[in-house]
């Protein structure tokens, strides 16, 4: 939007709090930089979502103030967030950034916005940095740090007393993070530990080797497009009859799941948040989700909306008065809201301190869908906490 | 009396020195960062044009520079912030924070890289160059995203901008002017360069390289130099890029950047060097109006990219200076 | 217990053969249409890889509506071949006398245009395809290696077209005007040829080619936005190697980058660890498989700085 007025934006937020006889506080001005155009923008477009409903269901007064939300997309481009988020803090004056969804957007724009004294509200990037050594007190984190949801399926392999495994993922930080995420919890032996290219799309190199390596069951961290390829490659050399999938839930989301369909029957997969989960804060925002967008939340959706109902909360405790930087910090580190996921607080590291479930892929009417099979950690703290000093 | 091309330079330099303090007046501090932005990028399409505009040589690879350029302010900050020692480097020296080694280095190592790349792609011509000029950036692309060292795929941060005594380059109309005097320097540099017999002969490339053969030049030398400097430009471009985002990534290298830097050159006007400052203008500014209306904004784009090479072939300076614009 | 171990292995490359092959043949449809077009237009199209997104879209959507995967294809080759003529006759037609460069800028903004007409019509989201559930299966061609059916079905339609189009240019009235519309264009529109239809007609094939391609490659792989991009590098990759506007240069290098490739990614990171600590081989295995065929074709570039195939002479 940049020179142009906020057409869009203020149309929103306008309309949304038309008629309303409030006072005229000065209203909470959020940033949302996402990942609306481009590849991967199914992400930045369920963020959006989630949040957009949470004002949408608060009447656009996010803890009794108006609220006005300025959302850009970022094209999945570090240096469009970056410039947008120079933008949003120098001329917007924005008393909150949020929305970033790649991690490595995250490490170029969060130190900025620390740096500049605003609070940035992470909706799905966690990279190890900002929980450990580079941690910020105006940091939070509502979604999880990267390791997390590996951490979970090499538990959760273990459990299931897997001896062999052979894991894989793109060859890039991330995935790095994955395979070691997935290890540090893994007892057994790693067969085969194979790094693909960034984008690859075609797995049959990868998979002939990996028959050939006889594991008892295979995990792997491939997200969006990457994944649909390989989880489809997979089934059709009929492998996924015989030596079960492993995977993070970023690779079976509803919208995933949607393009890859039955292939990905009776997968495992590790997630925070399933829209079956069984609470009451939960079965309201289903309900709603579904009514606006006629689909199913996806993990993505529910981070959008908890940021939101997170700063919900803290601005209802501070009256509004956001710009007492120090105790809007002390009320969002509170965490005193309804986590969609369940149980939620803020560790040391402003990372979340939560459980993680493990699902299935099950036959869900015309399609497939999430079901959540069982919990593996509860109040999982992440690995990098000791790191941070703050 | 002052002809249109003159008043036409005159005007764009009024606009550009008084940018700031018409920002700074209007209270949208915003738009000094975006005309850095604009100059920054104007440096590396200028460079893009020597070789394009002047040599014919379409590099689709010419974002490789700009990152190669980045990555070296950012590779030199990254250790002397870490305390580390350069590990590519003999002894153990520990980077810098020095804007005076720190642009240098972007050049050198660019260059350096042009000179490798170009002495391997100028055997070859026509699509072939595109081609290969297109592999070789791919192949700096994904060798860069499976770096783990320098962050990989993450990329990397730059904490704080180059030093350089007695200016403050996170002072954004500091950093503003200084790269508007290196655009300028280097616009200097690059017209004195193809106004000279070198020059000459550059075209005489593009005409006919055949026929210079025949006439005893050794054509390839000089169309190696050319691509040199062209990949130096980009390479302090790309220093700049580093100091203006305080970040550098993979992404600068990305086929579609240097697809971007060959729309700014035609955008511009193609073999007028000042072109090119009108094109990075009008795409980043084409980008942030369009992209304000509907995220859709590429749709448009798109179809603009294709009228401007059906219709209007001169590029927006060649439109505004007339017909003397183009000497290349 | 060493013999077990031999045969295992020579097994393993076989069946890594046969996936280069498969991975070449999609390759050289992508190709064959490209190179056809650069050869007799001297047009380098950067949008062909969004024809091959068209192709799979088109075909994902009516084999769901229609439940039949050969509807969906037949669909997705007549909606190319469409689209392919509409964009020569609006806008391709008027570039074949400019520069490469003006060709490049021009198709760049066609892709733009596709990537996001294709997200308003279907969303940002991945579409769903399977394969037919006769090609749905796997097959044990080799001992002890089921190998996925769909894969030799694509091995077979692949090979089928390089004859079908080797006839097509060697016997058909319509080949030799290709030919001799490549080299003399004139001389055939002096013969009373309309030379505008025959090259809408040529480009409208590799339309199609692309679409086809698209199509096949829909149920393994995600059917997303961007999606023609990745191919169309590699595929740059292929005709360069195989010499610009020869198709037997593209069926040459498309099968050369797919075993270069596959091998790369197979067997590098596996030998690697032989001579070096497993997590540095790791690294490096994957760094340099993944820059193989770039290394490939600078070699053959240095070599051969016009290809391994000539198709003509004149215009580079």
């Amino acid at each position: 939007m940049k020179f142009l007025p906020k057409v869009l934006g203020l149309c929103a937020a306008a309309s949304l709090t038309l008629g309303m006889a409030q006072a005229n506080d000065k209203p909470v001005k959020i940033g949302m930089i996402t990942t609306l155009s481009g590849g991967g923008a199914s992400l930045g477009i369920d963020i959006r979502d989630g949040f957009d409903l949470a004002v949408k269901m608060k009447n656009g007064m996010l803890g009794g103030v108006k609220t006005e939300v300025i959302t850009t997309d970022d094209a999945r481009k570090v240096g469009n967030a970056k410039q947008i988020a120079t933008r949003m803090i120098k001329q917007d004056n924005v008393d909150v950034l949020t929305g970033i969804v790649w991690s490595n957007l995250a490490m170029a724009v969060v130190p900025s916005v620390t740096k500049a004294g605003k609070i940035y509200i992470s909706t799905n990037a966690g990279p190890s940095a900002l929980a450990g050594k580079a941690c910020n007190e105006n940091y939070f984190n509502v979604a999880w740090q990267n390791d997390n949801l590996h951490e979970a399926m090499g538990k959760y392999a273990t459990d299931q007393g897997v001896k062999t495994a052979y894991i894989l993922a793109p060859n890039y930080p991330a995935g790095k993070d994955a395979l070691t995420g997935f290890k540090r919890f893994f007892k057994g032996e790693v067969l085969g530990e194979v790094y693909t290219k960034l984008g690859q799309v075609d797995y049959a190199a990868e998979i002939a080797n990996l028959r050939a390596a006889k594991p008892e069951a295979v995990f792997f961290f491939l997200p969006g497009g990457m994944g649909i390829n390989f989880v489809k490659q997979y089934n059709q050399a009929g492998l996924s009859k015989t030596t079960p999938l492993y995977g993070p839930a970023f690779s079976f989301d509803e919208g995933i799941l949607k393009a890859v369909g039955e292939a990905a029957l009776g997968v495992h997969n590790a997630s925070q948040y399933t829209w079956d989960l069984d609470n009451a804060a939960n079965k309201a925002f289903v309900e709603a989700f579904r009514a606006e967008y006629k689909r199913n939340p996806s993990l993505y959706a529910s981070q959008g909306f908890d940021a939101a109902m997170l700063l919900d909360s803290a601005i209802a405790a501070v009256k509004g008065n956001v710009s007492d930087t120090d105790a809007f910090r002390a009320a969002i580190k509170a965490a005193k809201f309804d986590s969609v996921r369940g149980n939620f607080k803020f560790g040391s590291n402003n990372h979340p301190v939560q459980d993680i479930y493990v699902r299935e892929v099950v036959k869900a009417g015309e399609g497939v869908s999430n079901k959540t099979v069982g919990k593996v950690f509860t109040d999982h703290v992440d690995a990098y906490a000791s790191q941070c000093k703050m | 009396m002052i002809t249109r091309i003159r008043s036409v330079q005159i005007v764009t330099l009024l606009i550009l020195f008084s940018l700031p303090f018409i920002a700074t007046a209007m209270n949208q501090p915003f738009w000094v960062d975006l005309s850095t932005r604009i100059l920054i990028y104007a440096i590396a399409a200028m460079s893009l044009d020597i070789i394009l505009g002047y040599g014919g040589m379409v590099s689709l690879g010419h974002a490789m520079f700009l990152g190669i350029g980045a990555y070296s302010v950012g590779i030199l900050t990254h250790h002397s912030f870490e305390g580390s020692a350069v590990p590519f480097l003999p002894g153990e020296w520990t980077g810098s924070m020095s804007g005076l080694v720190h642009l240098p280095a972007s050049i050198l190592a660019s260059s350096l890289l042009g000179l490798i790349i170009g002495l391997l792609s100028l055997r070859t011509v026509g699509v072939y160059f595109i081609m290969i000029t297109l592999a070789f950036a791919q192949m700096m692309f994904y060798f860069m995203i499976s770096l783990p060292t320098y962050g990989g795929e993450d990329g990397l941060n730059v904490w704080g901008r180059s030093e350089i005594p007695g200016l403050d380059l996170s002072d954004s109309v500091t950093f503003y002017f200084v790269c508007l005097m290196l655009l300028l320097a280097f616009w200097f540099i690059a017209r004195r360069l193809v106004d000279s017999r070198f020059g000459g002969v550059l075209r005489g490339c593009k005409q006919n390289e055949q026929r210079l053969k025949a006439l005893g030049y050794n054509t390839m030398r000089y169309k190696l130099i050319a691509f040199t400097i062209a990949g130096a430009g980009a390479g302090l471009a790309g220093g700049l890029l580093a100091n203006l985002n305080e970040f550098v990534g993979p992404g600068i290298m990305h086929w579609t950047k240097s697809g971007e830097l060959i729309v700014m050159v035609l955008l511009g006007g193609m073999g007028t060097l000042i072109g090119p400052i009108f094109g990075s203008a009008a795409l980043l500014l084409l980008e942030e109006i369009l992209s304000a209306y509907t995220e859709h904004w590429m749709i448009v784009l798109g179809p603009i990219l294709l009228l401007v090479v059906l219709f209007a072939r001169r590029g927006i300076y060649g439109f505004l200076a007339g017909e003397g614009a183009k000497d290349g | 217990m060493q013999g077990h171990y031999l045969l295992m292995t020579t097994l393993l490359f076989l069946e890594q053969t046969l996936n280069g092959l498969q991975q070449g043949v999609m390759l050289f449809l992508m190709a064959a249409g490209l190179t056809l077009v650069f050869g007799i237009m001297h047009l380098l199209n950067l949008a062909h890889g969004s024809l091959y997104m068209v192709g799979a879209y088109v075909c994902a959507t009516v084999t769901q509506a229609s439940g039949s995967f050969l509807i969906g294809v037949i669909s997705a080759l007549g909606a190319c071949a469409a689209s392919g003529m509409v964009i020569e006759i609006l806008a391709m037609r008027r570039l074949y006398a400019r520069e490469h460069l003006d060709q490049v800028l021009a198709t760049f903004g066609i892709i733009l245009f596709f990537n996001e007409l294709v997200k308003i019509l279907w969303g940002p989201q991945a579409l769903f395809l399977n394969p037919p559930a006769l090609l749905n299966g796997t097959m044990e061609i080799l001992p002890d290696t089921p190998y996925p059916t769909y894969r030799l079905f694509i091995i077979a339609v692949g090979l089928i077209v390089a004859l079908g189009l080797r006839h097509l240019i060697l016997n058909t009235r319509v080949g030799m005007l290709i030919r001799a519309g490549a080299t003399h264009r004139e001389m055939v529109g002096a013969l009373g040829v309309n030379i505008d239809w025959l090259y809408t007609v040529v480009f409208g094939l590799g339309a199609m080619l692309a679409g086809l391609s698209g199509a096949l490659a829909g149920p393994m792989l995600a059917i997303q936005v961007g999606m023609g991009e990745n191919i169309l590098i590699l595929t740059f990759v292929v005709i360069i190697v195989g010499g610009v506007g020869s198709v037997r240069g593209a069926l040459v290098g498309a099968l050369l980058v797919g075993l270069v490739d596959t091998y790369a990614r197979a067997f590098l990171p596996m030998g690697l660890r032989e001579f070096m600590e497993p997590a540095n081989a790791d690294n490096v295995g994957a760094a340099a498989s993944g820059m193989g065929i770039y290394i490939l074709m600078a070699i053959v570039l240095l070599f051969k700085p016009s290809g391994l195939f000539q198709a003509y002479k004149g215009q580079s």
